[in-house]
């Protein structure tokens, strides 16, 4: 049972950066996870109040709050245009329409989780994110990031120049957590791979050797896959053992790269 | 006949806009709030003995009432299952013991003002526990080295095979024929072990439970139940207490397809409320209902079936090893289903027969009923035979079918000779096929992409109530103004049965549904009743309904000839009253009800119980049509059409509706949902995000329809409809993922993996 | 810690913990239609509606719910009634225990989306489990009740 002490809805960032500096004490995303916790919690830091559930276009970006949730980029015409539909793909079959209403691009990513969607994605979309005290990185810096900092993530930034995208996962049933997931971009020729839910985090897989460099045809997508399937590594969990992953892998970033040649 | 006006039509059930709109009718919504909590400190360890425990810091904590341990307890063993007495199922429970058998076994009760005093006081329970070595394997229970059930005082009431020092839950051998003998000489044996884990009921209301002590000083129990008498019996042996201190009702049960025929959160707020004297409530967790409550039992199932080169069964042999878990629960019943529910589907040709079983202890989570009580997995272990063999001959699985499946008036040796009276199987066939489109539908199709859809077919029987046990009674009582009151001591858990029952008695006595009132269940007001389980209320408490309301037209009419000046043979009863057969006049219910209520003798209620010698089966079957991602090993049901003859479907809309909950469950089963442990007996699907049951995303299209039989015994000719539907997914996807994939997968639930790996197996 | 919100339409300030969840505050105000099916925001049952929005009561601190409205069945109950009817004329209300967060999912579906297809409906109510139904006479009775509705129209 998730135990909470105190309850603070603050009213600045620099107010919910103070709190979150007690180890105890912890910032609300969607609260989907953190209530399934048995933990005591000293203050639990509410963002709601600071306008951070907006989705702003700045220059060469989407500015997103972390607190704009799931069921809004699913739903959201801009990001979904220009990432092609992959945003809504990539949340569509997380649990429901009311979870999703609830969870946070934030939380998502703040957690890091294996079976993160929301975090394939976006690595595939070359996100930053922006830490209240750390600053703007890229959101693949931020994974590398020790678990335990006290900061808070305030905004994430996808870049409007996006080039191709697919999202594509593979689940036992739906809404469940997904076995794998895989987004694949092409920006500008070059192509990136991001492989989760191996069961651990997403992870980025670039074309290292060259292997789409004449083209992605129906053999150059097999290699690729095969490559991406054997460099990445790949654990057992209760949904799926690592052989069953890695083939799965080769199959979904194989599809993948047809799918965004074909559309594209 | 006469056209019946009200059964057979598709009624809206009685509570149903009550339900729908959010009404406060459970048993959470109801009791008092201020009631004591009862939370249960569960065992960390799969086999354990209690060293030492010390609740004295537990017991300061402020709002805890009592904090009780196996030293508190009675020490007469009981079983928590609810069935007839004397019951089968062994009595190898105390309310705690000092033996803890699997994770998750009750180790102390603690009562307290709030949940959280409760839960703190949980944590301040001190206990040093000496880890034993447990048993896990079933294969390794029986005359292995580790006992579940050492201690002496375990006792089985009945002869079924039971040896609590061998892990022995129940054993048995029965036969027709010489099974060894045909089996040499066929042309074909398929021989096989098929695995159907335990699985969960899932329904959404978990186990939950409210005591008090009345005005009278009995406890009274309110609890989300199939079952209200056994409840009594059950607590009454738990607390070691009489019977008649006891009074069991149950408000609206928020689902059970089994899982409440088993006493499962009862005993503990009875046993804090006869201590303590207060009222008190147990609502189980989600985790609770996974892990400590009462699941299928998980089956091994040996099948050898042999054929002749034409496809002609003439031999099935079978064999069960069922894995009780660390409790006896429903272990020794429903075992019997396996085979006795699946091997009579073959009767047409059929030269012998043998089924022997083995049920053990294990120290994993103790088993229960669940919808389809052991058919189910026993069907899915026959009729994947069949299918094999229809692969392995190169024959139509549906024609190898109807070549040997048992027909209208055929004796059933491995049903304990019951002949069929009513059977519409062979329609059900023809119809599903057809529905469906069985020839268009069943070569394999290449969709591209590694996609291939392929289609799987099962049939399926289970029982109408357990012959010569089950007991329904209905009481019916003309009422002020000419209303009828119903009272019964079946349990509806969402499935229509008060709604069902009142069409009958509304059919009977020639009135809308809506002047019947229905009253149930309560062990003090309700006529005794087994209870609802073993498909038993719409066919057994369904003819007590019916012949009760005969006997009051009969006593109606005796008042109104007094009224009418005539002897009761020149009268008849119209429905809205009774009038001289020579028109010489007429008198309304509303005024034989008045005049019952002023110098009358005649009783205008009447209790009506009925048993039945025989449990005619329902038949069904079940196609499918799925598509197998080949290259992912992902399976997407399409479609499932499925036709059904539960004899006179008394209510379409709630027969269709079972049909279509049992067939999501059933594809749950073969494709999701199962229970694995790991190596220390940690159940691993102990909440609903790992315990994975279908959305509305996960189950195709269904269609249902009906073949209809009369059956002779059963209530305006119906059977029943509530397990049966749960049997034929699991085969029929099997079938149809080995048509897509040629792999047979012969163990639960078929999970994308399983698939895949298997393809890649084979090569 | 002091919250206030509106309830059904009506304020309401009462003293919660820092840890309680919008559910069990919603239950200890008589909204009783709201059930817990879960643990783990997996079931749906205790779906109520924020500001308009479906949100799971068991995944809402209490206190984050203060300042905004607040609907559970008890304050839609003719809303409601237009459309169970019909799923009640399949039967398809079977137990009961899913119905409140089934109902409460289905208005807000109806609200964004009047004229659903049979998949749309799918997709909005994929996350209300119902054990009994099988789900195909929730999904009939749906369309039964847009058949009407157009009909009437």
């Amino acid at each position: 049972m998730l135990n909470i002490k105190t309850y603070v809805r603050v009213q600045s960032l620099e107010e919910a950066y103070d709190l979150c500096q007690k180890k105890n004490n912890v910032v609300l995303g969607g609260m989907l996870w953190l209530k399934m916790q048995r933990r005591s919690v000293g203050t639990a830091i509410d963002l709601s109040d600071l306008g951070l559930d907006q989705i702003e276009e700045d220059g060469d970006f989407y500015r997103l709050g972390a607190m704009v949730t799931l069921r809004t980029l699913e739903l959201h015409p801009g990001l979904n245009e220009l990432t092609q539909g992959a945003l809504r793909e990539s949340v569509r079959h997380i649990v429901g329409v009311q979870f999703r209403n609830l969870a946070t691009v934030g939380g998502s990513l703040w957690g890091r989780f294996g079976f993160s969607d929301v975090l394939t994605v976006m690595l595939a979309l070359d996100a930053q994110v922006e830490l209240y005290h750390a600053g703007r990185m890229s959101l693949e810096a931020f994974t590398q990031l020790p678990r335990q900092q006290h900061d808070i993530l305030t905004h994430v930034l996808i870049p409007k120049k996006v080039g191709r995208v697919v999202y594509l996962s593979q689940r036992n049933i739906s809404t469940d957590f997904p076995t794998l997931t895989c987004a694949l971009s092409r920006k500008d020729g070059a192509y990136t791979c991001v492989i989760g839910a191996r069961p651990q985090m997403a992870q980025v897989y670039r074309d290292e050797k060259g292997l789409l460099s004449g083209g992605v045809t129906e053999e150059t997508a097999r290699a690729f896959g095969e490559d991406v399937a054997e460099r990445a590594t790949f654990g057992s969990s209760l949904r799926a053992g690592e052989e069953y992953r890695r083939n799965v892998c080769a199959v979904l970033v194989r599809r993948g790269l047809l799918a965004m040649e074909k559309e594209g | 006949m006469d056209k019946l006006k009200t059964v057979g039509q598709p009624v809206r059930k009685k509570d149903a806009m009550a339900l729908l709109l959010g009404k406060p009718v459970y048993m959470d919504d109801i009791v008092p709030q201020n009631c004591l909590v009862v939370k249960v400190l569960r065992s960390p360890h799969a086999h354990a003995l209690i060293e030492e425990i010390n609740t004295d810091v537990a017991q300061k904590v402020p709002g805890v009432v009592a904090v009780y341990t196996y030293k508190d307890v009675p020490q007469k063993r009981f079983t928590m299952a609810g069935q007839t007495y004397p019951e089968p199922s062994p009595y190898d429970r105390l309310i705690l013991d000092q033996r803890l058998r699997f994770v998750g076994d009750a180790v102390a009760i603690v009562a307290a003002e709030d949940e959280a005093a409760a839960d703190k006081a949980l944590k301040l329970i001190k206990v040093k526990y000496q880890v034993l070595e447990a048993v896990l394997d079933p294969h390794e229970a029986l005359d292995g080295p580790i006992l579940v059930h050492p201690e002496d005082n375990w006792r089985s009431l009945c002869p079924v095979g039971a040896d609590n020092k061998r892990n022995l839950c129940a054993s048995e051998v029965c036969s027709d024929g010489d099974v060894e003998d045909v089996l040499s000489h066929c042309d074909y044996v398929i021989d096989h072990i098929y695995h159907t884990p335990a699985c969960n009921q899932a329904m959404m209301e978990t186990f939950r439970t409210y005591t008090e002590m009345d005005p009278y000083g009995r406890l009274h129990v309110i609890s989300s139940t199939q079952i209200v008498f056994h409840v009594r019996r059950i607590l009454a042996n738990a607390l070691d207490i009489p019977k008649s201190k006891i009074h069991v009702e149950k408000p609206r049960i928020g689902g059970g397809f089994g899982a409440k025929q088993t006493v499962v959160a009862e005993i503990y707020p009875a046993f804090v409320t006869w201590k303590t004297g207060r009222a008190a409530k147990m609502i189980y967790t989600r985790e609770e209902s996974l892990i400590a409550s009462s699941p299928r039992h998980d089956m091994e199932v040996h099948v050898r079936l042999g054929a002749s080169k034409d496809g002609t069964i003439r031999a099935i042999d079978v064999y069960t090893l069922s894995n009780t878990g660390a409790y006896g629960e429903h272990g020794p019943t429903t075992v019997g289903l396996s085979g006795h529910k699946s091997i009579p589907l073959y009767t047409g040709n059929l030269e012998a027969f043998r089924f022997a079983y083995d049920v053990v202890y294990t120290n994993r989570q103790s088993a229960g009923a669940y919808r389809g009580y052991g058919a189910t997995q026993g069907i899915f272990a026959v009729e994947s035979a069949v299918n094999e063999l229809a692969d392995k001959l190169g024959l139509d699985p549906v024609a190898i079918r109807e070549k040997n499946m048992v027909r209208e008036g055929q004796v059933m040796p491995a049903y304990y000779n019951e002949k069929t009276n009513a059977c519409a199987l062979d329609r059900c066939m023809s119809r599903c096929a057809q529905l469906f489109g069985w020839k268009e539908k069943f070569p394999v199709r290449d969709m591209g992409n590694g996609k291939v859809r392929a289609a799987g077919v099962a049939m399926a029987m289970q029982g109408s109530g357990i012959s010569g046990v089950d007991v329904g009674s209905a009481t019916i009582k003309l009422s002020d103004e000419g209303f009828y009151n119903l009272s019964i001591g079946a349990a509806d858990m969402g499935t229509g049965c008060d709604t069902i029952l009142a069409q009958m008695a509304a059919e009977c006595l020639d009135c809308p549904v809506d002047n019947i009132a229905v009253f149930g269940a309560d062990s003090d007001a309700s006529p005794y009743d087994s209870g609802s389980y073993a498909s038993s209320t719409t066919y057994v408490t369904g003819k007590a309904v019916e012949r009760a309301c005969q006997q009051l037209k009969e006593n109606l009419c005796a008042i109104a000839a007094q009224m009418l000046e005539c002897k009761p043979e020149d009268v008849e009863f119209t429905g809205q009253g009774v009038r001289r057969l020579d028109g010489g006049g007429e008198v309304s219910l509303m005024d034989i009800a008045t005049k019952s209520m002023c110098g009358n003798e005649i009783p205008v209620q009447v209790t009506y119980t009925h048993s039945s010698p025989v449990s005619p089966p329902p038949f069904m079957v079940g196609m499918v049509e799925l598509e197998v991602d080949k290259e992912t090993g992902g399976v997407e049901v399409l479609n499932y059409v499925a036709v059904v003859d539960c004899g006179t479907p008394i209510n379409p809309n709630l027969a269709r509706v079972q049909t279509e909950g049992g067939i999501v469950q059933g594809i749950g089963m073969a494709l999701f949902e199962g229970i694995t442990y790991d190596e220390k007996g940690n159940l691993l699907e102990n909440s609903l995000m790992q315990y994975k049951i279908p959305t509305r995303l996960d189950m195709g299209h269904l269609r249902v329809e009906f073949e209809s039989s009369y059956e002779p015994t059963g209530p305006f000719g119906a059977k029943s409809i509530g397990e049966i539907v749960i049997n034929t997914p699991s085969p029929a996807i099997a079938h149809a993922i080995f048509r897509a994939t040629g792999v047979w997968h012969r163990e639960l639930p078929i999970t994308p993996e399983k698939v895949l790996m298997g393809m890649k197996a084979k090569g | 810690m002091e919250l206030k919100l509106t309830l059904n339409g009506r304020a309401v300030a009462a003293s919660v913990e820092a840890d309680t969840l919008l559910i069990d505050f919603l239950r200890a105000q008589g909204c009783l239609s709201v059930k817990r099916g879960c643990e783990t925001a997996n079931c749906g049952l205790c779906t109520v509606l924020m500001d308009g929005t479906p949100v799971l009561s068991c995944s809402v601190l209490a206190l984050r719910a203060a300042g905004h409205h607040i609907q559970t069945l008890e304050g839609l109950q003719e809303e409601a009634a237009d459309f169970a009817a019909f799923i009640a004329d399949q039967g398809a209300e079977q137990c009961g225990f899913c119905n409140p967060g089934f109902v409460m999912n289905t208005v807000a579906l109806l609200r964004e989306n009047p004229d659903p297809t049979d998949d749309e409906i799918r997709a909005y109510l994929a996350g209300n489990l119902c054990r009994c139904s099988g789900y195909e006479g929730q999904l009939r009775g749906i369309r039964a009740y847009l058949d009407h509705k157009k009909g009437r129209g």
